[in-house]
C-alpha cells in the first residue's frame, strides 16, 4: 500500500491544470486529479460546474464537495538583444470552489456552486523594461450558480442554471515607456474595481448509452464584466498643461472585460470495475476579447488590441479504485492558447502548454473523503512580442512560464 | 517508521517543487552570451566635455547624469566583466548652482502658457541645491566637464576655474587627465573638442579663428575662439598617450558637425512676416541706404573692390510675405575705408537661406532696439549684430577646423589600436532623414526630434542610447566583443514642466 502511495505521489509530482488567457481550470478537486475532466464523469457535486445533468444520477441525497488550491505560478522574460531579463514575483493564487447538490426526488436534482473560473496574477518588478504594457495585474471573478438537473430517463438528463459573477481587477502599469515627472519618476496609472456583477448561464445534458458509458455536454455563455466608473489613479504624470498630459489624481474609469463562452463535450468510460477514463474536449471563445480599451473619465484613452482566437483543450483523466477507501487519479491534457503571435502582452504571457495532474481520494468514513490533487503545467520558451504599443514600438523577448497547484478538498455524501 | 515514510513522501514534494521553477536553456545572466573579447571592462572611465557629463537642457541634474552615454554603457559593460561605475552627481534635478544661478541657471523644460504654447522656459518649481563649493570625495568614472576644450583637459588647475571640475578634482592643481590616469582605467573613452570649435559657432562667429591669428598658446584663448589646429593634434595626441600609458583600451569619438544642431537651424533667416504696407513704408526708411549702395557701386565697380553681386546682396528689399532679416555681415567689404565719403554705408544685408541664425537670435528679433522707437525693430529697422548669426565664411572657418581635428582623431585611434565611433555621421543622419528605432524616428528637429534637449545643443537621453549603441558596435568590431544594445524608444528626450515663472 505504502509503495503504491509512493508511487502515485512520483506520478503526481511529474504530471498536473491551468488553460489559456486568464482562464483558471482548476474548478474541482476530484477533476482536477484527472486533467480537469468531468462532463461525463459522475462522481461528486463537482458536477455543478462541470456538467449539471449528471447531478441526477449521484447516488446519495445530499453531495457536498469543497476545496482550494494554492497556484503557484512564475513567469520569466529575458531578450538577449537588450540583455535584460526580469521575473515576476512569484503569485500565489487560490481559486476556490463550494459544491452541494440534494436530490429532490429519483427524477431531480438541485445544486449550488460557488467557484472561480476566471482570475489572474502577474507582478512584474515595478518599471521593469515591459512596464509600459504592465507593471502588475489582478483580476478575480466568483461565479455563483444555483442549478437544476432532470432525469428525462435513465439514459439522458438535462440541467443548467443562472450564473451571477462578481469581478474585480487592479490593473498598475506606466503611461508610456519614458514619461515622467521632473525628477524621473515614471508616470503610471492605477485601475481599481470591484463588485463588477453580471449574469450568465449554463446548460449541460448526459447520455448514458449502456451502464459504463456517459456522453456530456455542458456550455457555459460568455459574460462581459463592465467596470462603470471604477477608480483610476494617475500618478507621477509631469505638472503640464499639455493636452497630451493628463493631470495627477484619482479619476474614473471605463471598460469591459469579456468572460469567453466555453463549450464542453466529453465521454466516461468504466473499462474495468476499478477504472475510469475519461475524455474532455474544451472550446473557449476567446474571440470575444479583441482589446481592452479603457475610458478614463479624464478624457484619456487607452486602447489595447488583443485579438485573441478561440482555443481548445483536450483532456484525459484515469480514476483507479485502489481499495474501498482509497482512489488514485491521474490526468493529462494539451491547452491551445488564446493569444495570437505579436499580441503576447505580459500581463497575461501564455503559450501552449501541457498539463499533468494527478491526485487521490481518501474515504475517512463512508461519508466523508479528503481528496487532494496536484498539477503541473508545461509551457515551452518561447520568443514572443507585443507589436501594438500605442506608441507603435514592440515588446518582447522570451517567456517561460510555469505553473504548478496543489489543492485540497472535502466531498461528503449522505 | 510512519515519521520516516513522511519525510521522505516531504523530501519528494520538495524536489516536485524545484522542479517547477522556470528557467532558460540559454539564460543571459548565467552563460558567456556577452563577452569583452580583447578589451577589459573592469575599470572604464569617461573622459570629455558636457556631452559625456549628461549635461542637458542647459544644466547638469542628476537625471541627466544617469543617462548619459557612459553611463548607459557602463551598465551594458556590467554584462561582460565591467564594473562599477561611479558619477559626480548633482544634488538634484533642477540643475545650475546653489546662489549662482546668474552664471549657471537651472534646467530648461517645456513650458505651456495659457493658450497651449509650448516654450522652453527655467525650470523654478525648486531652488538649485548643489553647492558649488562643496567638495565630492573620491574619484569618478565619469570625467566628462561640461565646458572643457580639448587643452582643458591637461590645464593644471582646471578646477579652480570651471566648478563641474572643482567638485571633484583630486587637488587644486590636478589636471582632468591626470586625476583620469590615475584611476588606472583598463577602458576609456574619450569625446572632446566640441567646445573648441562649438564656442565660436554658438556665439555667432565673434570669436577670434586661431587657425587664421596663428596662435598657439591656448591660454590667451577666449572661451569664443577656436583652437589651433595644431594645439588641438598635439594636445589630443598627448592625451591619448596619457589614457595608453598602462595599455588601457579605448573608444574614441569623432565631433560632429555643430552647424546641423537645432540651436543653428531652427530660427528661419526669413521669420519676418510683413504686410505691403509695411514692407513699403520698410523700403522707403532703407531707400538712402540703397542708393548709397548704388552710388558706391557706381563709382568702385569698375575697380573690382566693390562688385555687383555685393552691391545686390547689400541692397535691401522687404516684399510682402515672409522677409529674411537684416544683418550685420564684418565681411563686407568696408566701404568707408576705401572712400570715406561711403563711411555712412553700414555692412548691412538681408540673411539667405545659407546663414544660420543662433536659436537665442529668436529672443531678439522683432522686439525693438529703443522701446519708444516703433521703427527699431530688430532685423528689420535695426539690423541683427554679428552674434546672432553664423555667416558663411564662419561656417567655413569652422568646418576647416573640424575636419582637421576629425582627421586627428582618426588618425591617432587607427595607430593606437583603439576603437573609433564616427558620431558625426549618425548626427549628419539624424539632421537628415532621420534614424529610425523601435516606436519612432530620432531627428534633429527642435524639441519634438528627440535627438535634441532644450538648449539646442546637447542630446537627450534618447540620443545618448544611440551613442552608446554606436560605441558598442564599434568595441565589438574592434576587440571582437559580444555586448548587448539598449532600445532608444526606452530612453525619454525633453521634459515637460508649467512650473516656471
Amino acid at each position: 500500500m505504502k509503495k503504491l502511495l509512493l508511487l502515485v505521489l512520483f506520478v503526481t509530482v511529474t504530471l498536473v491544470t491551468y488553460a489559456g488567457g486568464y482562464r483558471v481550470s482548476v474548478q474541482g478537486q476530484r477533476a482536477m486529479a484527472m486533467g480537469h475532466t468531468g462532463v461525463a464523469v459522475v462522481n461528486s457535486a463537482e458536477l455543478v460546474f462541470f456538467n449539471p445533468a449528471g447531478l441526477v444520477y449521484l447516488e446519495n441525497k445530499l453531495n457536498v464537495s469543497v476545496g482550494a488550491s494554492g497556484i503557484f505560478s512564475d513567469v520569466i522574460f529575458q531578450n538577449s538583444d537588450l540583455g535584460i531579463s526580469s521575473e515576476t514575483d512569484s503569485s500565489v493564487g487560490t481559486p476556490l470552489n463550494l459544491y452541494g447538490s440534494y436530490k429532490v426526488n429519483d427524477w431531480m436534482a438541485i445544486g449550488l456552486g460557488v467557484y472561480t473560473p476566471y482570475g489572474s496574477e502577474v507582478v512584474w518588478p515595478t518599471d521593469w523594461a515591459g512596464s509600459h504594457l504592465v507593471n502588475n495585474i489582478e483580476l478575480a471573478a466568483i461565479y455563483i450558480q444555483p442549478v437544476v438537473s432532470f432525469k428525462l430517463s435513465d439514459y439522458f438528463s438535462i440541467g443548467g442554471g443562472p450564473i451571477f459573477v462578481t469581478g474585480s481587477v487592479n490593473f498598475n502599469r506606466n503611461a508610456n515607456r519614458t514619461l515622467t515627472d521632473i525628477d524621473g519618476n515614471r508616470s503610471n496609472i492605477t485601475v481599481d474595481d470591484s463588485g463588477v456583477t453580471n449574469w450568465g448561464w449554463s446548460i449541460g445534458a448526459m447520455f448514458n448509452p449502456t451502464e459504463n458509458f456517459r456522453l456530456g455536454f455542458n456550455y457555459r455563455s460568455e459574460i462581459i464584466l463592465e467596470a462603470e466608473g471604477g477608480e483610476a489613479v494617475f500618478s507621477n504624470f509631469p505638472n503640464s498643461s499639455s493636452s497630451a498630459i493628463p493631470s495627477n489624481g484619482t479619476t474614473t474609469f471605463d471598460a469591459e472585460l469579456p468572460l469567453p463562452a466555453e463549450l464542453t463535450v466529453g465521454l466516461s468510460y468504466q473499462f474495468h470495475e476499478k477504472w475510469l477514463f475519461a475524455f474532455d474536449y474544451n472550446r473557449q471563445f476567446w474571440d470575444v476579447y479583441e482589446s481592452l480599451d479603457i475610458q478614463f473619465g479624464n478624457g484619456s484613452t487607452s486602447l489595447n488590441p488583443r485579438n485573441y482566437k478561440n482555443s481548445s483543450v483536450y483532456r484525459f483523466g484515469l480514476q483507479y479504485e485502489a481499495t474501498s477507501k482509497i482512489s488514485l487519479r491521474a490526468g493529462y491534457y494539451i491547452d491551445e492558447s488564446p493569444v495570437q503571435s505579436g499580441f503576447f502582452a505580459p500581463e497575461t504571457p501564455r503559450n501552449d502548454s501541457q498539463g499533468f495532474s494527478g491526485g487521490l481520494s481518501f474515504a475517512i468514513t463512508p461519508k466523508l473523503a479528503i481528496d487532494a490533487s496536484f498539477f503541473y503545467l508545461r509551457f515551452e520558451e518561447i520568443d514572443e512580442s507585443y507589436d501594438f504599443a500605442s506608441d507603435g514600438s514592440s515588446f518582447g523577448g522570451t517567456y517561460k512560464t510555469s505553473a504548478f497547484a496543489p489543492g485540497l478538498g472535502l466531498t461528503y455524501k449522505l | 517508521m510512519k515519521m520516516k515514510n513522511n519525510i521522505k513522501y516531504l523530501a519528494i514534494l520538495v524536489v516536485g517543487l524545484v522542479a517547477c521553477e522556470p528557467e532558460f536553456d540559454n539564460p543571459i545572466d548565467e552563460t558567456d552570451v556577452y563577452t569583452s573579447g580583447d578589451a577589459d571592462f573592469s575599470n572604464f572611465v569617461a573622459l570629455g566635455n558636457s556631452l559625456t557629463a549628461g549635461f542637458a537642457d542647459n544644466a547638469l541634474y542628476i537625471t541627466g547624469q544617469e543617462n548619459s552615454y557612459p553611463n548607459i554603457l557602463s551598465q551594458q559593460f556590467a554584462l561582460a566583466g565591467g564594473g562599477d561605475f561611479t558619477q559626480p552627481l548633482m544634488a538634484d534635478n533642477v540643475g545650475g548652482f546653489a546662489g549662482q544661478n546668474a552664471t549657471f541657471p537651472p534646467r530648461l523644460v517645456l513650458a505651456f502658457d495659457a493658450e497651449g504654447n509650448p516654450s522652453p522656459q527655467l525650470f523654478t518649481g525648486r531652488q538649485s541645491t548643489t553647492d558649488i563649493t562643496a567638495k565630492l570625495d573620491g574619484s569618478f568614472n565619469n570625467m566628462g566637464i561640461p565646458g572643457a576644450r580639448v587643452y582643458h583637459l591637461g590645464f593644471p588647475g582646471y578646477g579652480t576655474l570651471n566648478p563641474y571640475f572643482g567638485r571633484f578634482s583630486s587637488e587644486t592643481n590636478a589636471t582632468v587627465i591626470g586625476d583620469a590616469a590615475a584611476q588606472n582605467p583598463t577602458f576609456f573613452s574619450l569625446w572632446i573638442g566640441n567646445n573648441d570649435i562649438l564656442g565660436y559657432a554658438t556665439s555667432g562667429g565673434t570669436g577670434m579663428d586661431h587657425n587664421e591669428t596663428g596662435n598657439i598658446d591656448p591660454a590667451t584663448y577666449a572661451g569664443n575662439d577656436i583652437t589651433n589646429n595644431n594645439v588641438f593634434g598635439s594636445v589630443y595626441s598627448e592625451l591619448v598617450t596619457a589614457l595608453t600609458a598602462n595599455g588601457a583600451e579605448g573608444v574614441l569619438l569623432n565631433l560632429p558637425d555643430v552647424t546641423s544642431i537645432p540651436f543653428f537651424t531652427t530660427v528661419p533667416y526669413n521669420p519676418i512676416p510683413l504686410d505691403a504696407q509695411t514692407a513699403l513704408g520698410t523700403n522707403i526708411a532703407y531707400a538712402a541706404y540703397n542708393g548709397g549702395i548704388q552710388q558706391a557701386l557706381q563709382a568702385l565697380g569698375q575697380t573690382g573692390l566693390f562688385t555687383a553681386q555685393e552691391a545686390a546682396a547689400r541692397t535691401i528689399n522687404f516684399t510682402e510675405g515672409q522677409n529674411a532679416v537684416v544683418i550685420l555681415d564684418e565681411n563686407l567689404t568696408d566701404l568707408g575705408a576705401i572712400n570715406p565719403a561711403f563711411a555712412m554705408l553700414p555692412k548691412l544685408r538681408q540673411a539667405t537661406a545659407d546663414d544660420l541664425l543662433v536659436l537665442t537670435s529668436s529672443a531678439v528679433i522683432g522686439t525693438l532696439a529703443n522701446p519708444s522707437d516703433p521703427s527699431s525693430v530688430i532685423g528689420v529697422g535695426v539690423p541683427l549684430e554679428d552674434q546672432w548669426v553664423l555667416t558663411p565664411d564662419e561656417q567655413e572657418v569652422i568646418e576647416n577646423a573640424r575636419t582637421f581635428y576629425n582627421t586627428t582623431i582618426e588618425s591617432l585611434a587607427t595607430a593606437n589600436g583603439l576603437a573609433f565611433f564616427d558620431i558625426a555621421s549618425v548626427l549628419r543622419q539624424a539632421a537628415n532623414e532621420g534614424i529610425p528605432f523601435n516606436g519612432g524616428v530620432i531627428r534633429s528637429t527642435f524639441a519634438t526630434g528627440g535627438g535634441f534637449s532644450l538648449d539646442g545643443v546637447h542630446p537627450t537621453p534618447r540620443a545618448h542610447a544611440l551613442v552608446a549603441n554606436g560605441i558598442i558596435n564599434v568595441i565589438e568590431r574592434t576587440y571582437g566583443a559580444n555586448l548587448p544594445s539598449v532600445d532608444p524608444g526606452d530612453f525619454d528626450t525633453i521634459t515637460l514642466s508649467d512650473e516656471v515663472n
